[in-house]
């Protein structure tokens, strides 16, 4: 599945964005936060504190208990701060 | 159906708000919202991130939800990304109808649901060479609640 990362997530784990094979225990959002953690690092400390990390599914805001496919494109990001 | 963008350049509001009264004689309120780069403590340039696949899609759902509530005969939402300096404009949503209330309604509205419902991350970098990202704020996301 290919995963997005922006702004201080993208900082921390340093890259845009990588191709993930999805374990099949990872399911939904919060699943794949807890896996993403474990591949490195830089992973590890982006992902120490998921209640500072919002997501997305093929470009629609998502939470925690929200499937995901390996189809998906996921994103992950702080909350946002526009306008 | 809204007009958005999401751009680098400037936007020229005289000619966004020609663009939605052109030609018309049904629209009594034209209600308008710039946004500005604020210099801050110090603040040397505001840089802005998006998802851009997503960003224009949010936008578009934002605009939608204004036109569910409020008779408007016409939207516009631009938002400026990249490298921003003090006094630049970043933002600018347009919103007319036939009345006042329902112009500045939606317009008030648009602006609380940009800030908490489409994907764009605020970088700091000040004078001092020192950068932050810009933090959510609570009084942001109470304020799109209200609606």
């Amino acid at each position: 599945m290919q995963i997005l990362y922006f702004a201080w997530v993208r900082e921390k784990i340093g890259m845009a964005g990588e191709e993930i094979a999805r374990p099949d225990h990872v399911t939904d959002i919060g699943t794949l936060m807890r896996h993403l953690a474990t591949l490195s690092p830089r992973h590890s400390d982006a992902f120490a504190n998921p209640m500072t990390i919002r997501a997305a599914i093929n470009q629609d805001f998502a939470t925690a208990g929200d499937a995901v496919t390996d189809s998906d494109e996921v994103a992950f990001f702080p909350p946002v701060t526009g306008g | 159906m809204a007009r958005i963008a999401v751009q680098e350049a400037p936007f020229d509001i005289a000619a966004e708000t020609a663009a939605l009264t052109e030609g018309r004689t049904d629209i009594g309120a034209l209600a308008s919202f710039t946004g500005l780069c604020r210099a801050d403590d110090g603040l040397a340039a505001m840089v802005l991130e998006h998802y851009p696949a997503m960003t224009e899609r949010a936008l578009a759902k934002i605009a939608a939800e204004a036109e569910a509530r409020w008779p408007l005969t016409g939207c516009t939402i631009i938002h400026r990304v990249g490298r921003l300096v003090p006094g630049a404009p970043i933002v600018l949503v347009l919103t007319a109808s036939s009345h006042r209330s329902a112009a500045l309604e939606a317009c008030a509205f648009l602006m609380d649901w940009l800030k908490t419902k489409a994907p764009f991350w605020k970088r700091e970098e000040f004078t001092t060479g020192h950068a932050r990202w810009v933090e959510a704020r609570h009084e942001d996301s109470a304020a799109a609640q209200r609606w």
